[in-house]
């Protein structure tokens, strides 16, 4: 680990004039539980309860050392079963489905440790709306230390010819792209563990 | 709007500002091990990153708001205002959005069982409130000035006094979690987080401004603070989104 740094700035002190543009984003440090994850509802469920046909995802988040990072927080977002997105911004039009949400957040425990409860998603068109995209989930990581969030996909890898031809997965040289498969894990759901550092450091992307 | 040449209508987002991305800051220990070493994949526009959770009233109590409401009595501090304007990057409000915060109490203390800070808790006071903005993108809290306290990033390190913000925004690119500062803090000059947003402007954002207008006088001092999200290129399916809003 690093050594305490001694001294640190001096920084320039803030001029007074504000402008008008994006608020930039700053860690969501250590002691975000109680304000985000602790009072949300539903906890790490994207599905209602009843919904038997429910997933669940697991895994751990690891730093560059290789260590298990307990105070991060992960976001999901993801098609329903027939692949839509129940927003107006889906160009088929916003559709609700019977008992799920699509979102659900779910902090790190001591060892690392999150977990969500789903429905699989169904394949979604892809931006030239010729070539499906194979099944996947959108996840956010937040954590100290963090300054931004981080953003990657769950693909499924029970679903290798929808992965093979999937525009995105395709477009990642091979050592990236494997860090986006969730393996199915018997008699549990998927394992997807990530890396936000290291020689497993997983594919993150912008957009 | 872009088009693709099957017709599929996407808003297009503006990109993440230069500086923003997600990287190492030496002086922010934390960073070191935390922050990717390749660079960020290009992602094209897709259906499921230009949407996102639509979180609204459903979430919010009536005094979610009020974080000196929320206990026996009144919690111990300096009683605050701190009100505003959530919009995008065309200065467009952005109605009926989550906006999530949680802080210290007024003797730079966090209700979370890993802060050690041997300074007391307040039992009036848990530090976390939600609301959501109105059909003018406003938002208001009724809070207690948080204290500000020390870490161990560095030697004699104290953050300056903040108070945390989630919002989830219309869509994943506008997911923005931040923190707002107080005006005229002497303690910038010795804070790595604040200053790990290399651009000045950007940086001077997070700063709120006394607004003796809406302070309540013989009650509470107020802080104006307004919240500026990535927005669309235009504005998409303005009635298809008040018809399911």
């Amino acid at each position: 680990m690093s050594s305490t740094p001694d001294t640190v700035g001096p920084y320039p002190l803030p001029s007074v004039e504000p402008t008008f543009g994006p608020t930039p984003s700053q860690t969501v440090g250590p002691y975000f539980s109680f304000g985000l994850t602790e009072p949300w509802d539903e906890r790490e469920d994207a599905v209602a309860p009843y919904r038997t046909d429910a997933i669940e995802i697991f895994g751990q988040v690891f730093d560059g050392l290789g260590e298990p990072i307990p105070d991060a927080m992960i976001e999901t977002w993801q098609a329903d079963p027939d692949g839509r997105f129940n927003h107006p911004d889906d160009p088929r039009g916003a559709v609700p489905y019977e008992g799920f949400r699509g979102f659900a957040r779910s902090g790190t425990d001591e060892q690392g440790n999150w977990r969500v409860r789903t429905l699989k998603p169904g394949s979604i068109p892809a931006a030239d709306g010729v070539t499906p995209q194979a099944p996947h989930i959108v996840v956010t990581v937040m954590a100290r230390g963090v300054l931004r969030q981080l953003t990657t996909r769950i693909y499924f890898g029970d679903e290798p010819e929808a992965n093979a031809a999937d525009p995105v997965l395709q477009s990642l040289p091979e050592d990236a792209r494997r860090t986006l498969i969730a393996e199915p894990v018997e008699g549990r759901g998927y394992r997807f563990d990530i890396h936000l550092q290291g020689d497993d450091e997983t594919a993150f992307f912008q957009f | 709007m872009s088009e693709s040449e099957s017709g599929l209508k996407l808003p297009k987002y503006s990109p993440i500002p230069e500086g923003e991305d997600p990287s190492n800051f030496a002086e922010y220990r934390s960073t070191k091990y935390r922050f990717p070493k390749r660079p960020l994949f290009h992602l094209p526009p897709s259906i499921g990153e230009i949407t996102g959770p639509l979180l609204g009233e459903d979430r919010v109590g009536p005094h979610d708001h009020d974080l000196t409401a929320h206990g026996h009595g009144e919690p111990l501090g300096e009683r605050i205002i701190v009100h505003g304007r959530l919009l995008d990057s065309g200065g467009r409000p952005i109605p009926g959005q989550l906006i999530e915060i949680w802080q210290a109490n007024a003797c730079g203390r966090y209700v979370h069982k890993v802060d050690q800070h041997p300074a007391p808790l307040d039992p009036n006071f848990t530090g976390v409130g939600r609301t959501v903005t109105d059909a003018e993108g406003r938002y208001r809290f009724i809070t207690i000035k948080p204290g500000a306290y020390p870490w161990g990033n560095h030697h004699n390190a104290w953050r300056p006094q903040h108070i945390h913000f989630s919002i989830t925004g219309r869509a994943l690119p506008q997911r923005l979690v931040t923190q707002m500062y107080f005006p005229g803090d002497p303690l910038f000059v010795q804070d790595p987080i604040f200053n790990a947003v290399r651009d000045e402007k950007a940086r001077n954002r997070m700063i709120s401004r006394l607004d003796l207008e809406e302070t309540v006088p013989e009650w509470a001092l107020a802080y104006q603070w307004d919240i500026v999200l990535r927005g669309p290129d235009e504005t998409p399916n303005i009635e298809t989104a008040e018809e399911h809003g």
